[in-house]
């Protein structure tokens, strides 16, 4: 059991408080999660020819900045915003160049997401601890995903916590359990992809990653994945301006959408979604199995 | 600590901000003779809400439950103003549980006795093992509804998802609108007399309007009660 959140405001207005209304969501999905939790938010762009990475390491007392003078000198100038043992590097660099350098400098340093629009944040605690060491209530930004996991098949550690990420400004989030992750990590490592944990979820994130890489649509890639899926799943992923849901065509694992002219939320259960305004008058429903939702940032 | 407010004579009120869970089902759990009618504000999609209740009491739960509202009902009538999650009244005994939304999966799963309205569509698995009650959703219901269902009937007014009735024995279904799929050994059977008044009957219960005749019955071929050694185990 996991417990999914995503929120996409429509009014602009509202955007500053992005993590105002997610926290309570989230929270609201402890009991479907209570180990450890995360979050990916889109911000407004960096420029163009800028990227992000949210990194993480586990050592206490990482010097961050040691680390932010060190890659300055070696590939320009770069601003890092730092939280606790997460640090968003802002850069001009190219960031395959940036991931390999971290590799060979600080071995220790993981790359967490990339792009120009999304920060990610996860770790292992109650979502209420997560949330708090991190400053969620604080976010701004147009849209986001957050999870609350109870790990069945992979241990409680923050690499195996979601949102996965692949490539740029896409993240995704997984309830349920896939039966098949070794045979699709066998067939996508060889096909160039790298994994980086051991959990279920990072397959079906790398799979959609290749699919979507390889040409496909949102929507055949996940026509894919209904073949090659062993297991069940309600997925939410989100891209730079989208969000986009999916449940497996059994839908074994819930999911809830409510939508008004401010905003669309989709919770795992409505009761993440109670506290959020004007819910009374909100369009409520429950996604269909097999069909893709998507919301565009306006 | 119980802070139930008890408004008027015979009528209890539970705000769920303020009161938990625990305390409205261990009120609903107590001594009712005196009770008629518990009003649940606030529900917020709380799990459990009024579970296991067994005294004919009108509980109102004003807004959306989670998961297993109403389940294991005896006698009362709960009526959910609002969505229900998974399990509405799975395993009731009797009595008559109402959505007026709509109603998450496996609603009514093997209850063996009651009612359930659901004015709304079903989500999958409606009416999973159906032992006895009967159920009527003014909607749609989704994918393997009625699988294994064992008695009681299922009346459908929108239209059913795939695999409908799938390993069906005695109980019925009837749908007023398009099937997907039949599931395996469900057939579509013709109406008799008896299905109309079935029909009418369910339908007057529920203070829904359509014409008996709109529907057909869907029911067990009986075709899997038995070992059949020439299929090849293809089941």
């Amino acid at each position: 059991m996991c417990g999914i959140v995503g929120l996409l405001l429509k009014d602009k207005s509202l955007r500053p408080r992005l993590g105002e209304f997610m926290v309570p969501m989230l929270i609201g999905m402890t009991e479907r999660g209570p180990d450890s939790s995360g979050m990916a938010v889109f911000t407004e762009p960096v420029q163009a020819h800028s990227r992000k990475l949210s990194l993480y390491c586990a050592q206490p007392g990482f010097d961050w900045r040691q680390m932010q003078r060190s890659l300055s000198g070696h590939s320009g100038h770069a601003e890092v915003e730092i939280k606790s043992n997460h640090c968003i590097v802002t850069s001009a660099a190219d960031p395959g160049t940036v991931r390999d350098w971290l590799a060979k400098e600080y071995p220790a340093v993981r790359v967490l997401s990339v792009g120009r629009n999304i920060d990610l944040y996860k770790d292992v605690g109650l979502p209420s601890e997560v949330a708090e060491r991190y400053g969620f209530s604080h976010f701004s930004g147009t849209h986001l995903v957050g999870h609350t996991r109870m790990a069945t098949e992979s241990a409680v550690t923050l690499e195996n916590a979601h949102p996965y990420t692949a490539g740029e400004d896409w993240c995704l989030v997984h309830n349920g359990s896939l039966a098949n992750p070794g045979s699709l990590r066998r067939k996508l490592e060889k096909l160039g992809e790298r994994f980086e944990s051991d959990c279920d979820t990072e397959g079906a994130c790398r799979y959609l990653h290749w699919r979507l890489t390889s040409g496909d649509s949102l929507e055949a890639a996940l026509e894919h994945a209904f073949h090659d899926f062993d297991g069940f799943f309600t997925f939410l992923m989100g891209t730079r301006d989208k969000l986009a849901l999916v449940r497996d065509p059994f839908a074994c694992k819930p999911a809830i959408v409510a939508e008004t002219d401010e905003y669309v939320a989709i919770a795992s259960e409505f009761r993440s979604l109670a506290h959020l305004p004007g819910i009374k008058q909100a369009a409520v429903f429950e996604p269909k199995p097999a069909e893709v939702y998507a919301w565009s940032v306006q | 600590m119980v802070s139930a407010m008890r408004e008027a004579a015979g009528r209890v009120a539970f705000d769920l901000k303020r009161d938990s869970v625990r305390d409205l089902n261990q009120f609903l759990h107590g001594d009712l003779s005196e009770v008629q009618q518990v009003v649940v504000e606030n529900p917020d999609g709380a799990h459990s809400l009024a579970v296991g209740v067994n005294a004919a009491v009108h509980v109102e739960i004003c807004g959306h439950a989670g998961y297993y509202a109403a389940g294991m009902n005896k006698e009362a009538t709960v009526h959910v103003r609002g969505n229900a999650g998974p399990g509405v009244a799975e395993n009731m005994m009797s009595g008559h549980v109402e959505v007026s939304g709509f109603a998450s999966g496996g609603a009514g799963a093997s209850a063996h006795g009651g009612l359930l309205v659901i004015r709304g569509d079903a989500g999958l698995r409606c009416g999973i093992s159906l032992k006895g009650a009967d159920i009527v959703v003014g909607g749609d219901v989704g994918g393997f509804s009625a699988f294994m269902a064992q008695a009681g009937r299922i009346i459908v007014c929108g239209d059913a998802g795939d695999g409908l009735g799938d390993s069906l024995y005695e109980a019925v279904i009837y749908v007023r609108g398009k099937v997907r799929s039949l599931g395996a050994d469900a057939r579509i059977e013709p109406m008799t007399d008896s299905d109309h008044e079935a029909v009418r009957s369910l339908l007057a219960a529920a203070e829904i309007s359509h014409s008996s005749a709109d529907f057909k019955r869907v029911a067990s071929a009986r075709a899997l009660y038995h070992w059949n050694a020439d299929a090849n185990q293809t089941y």
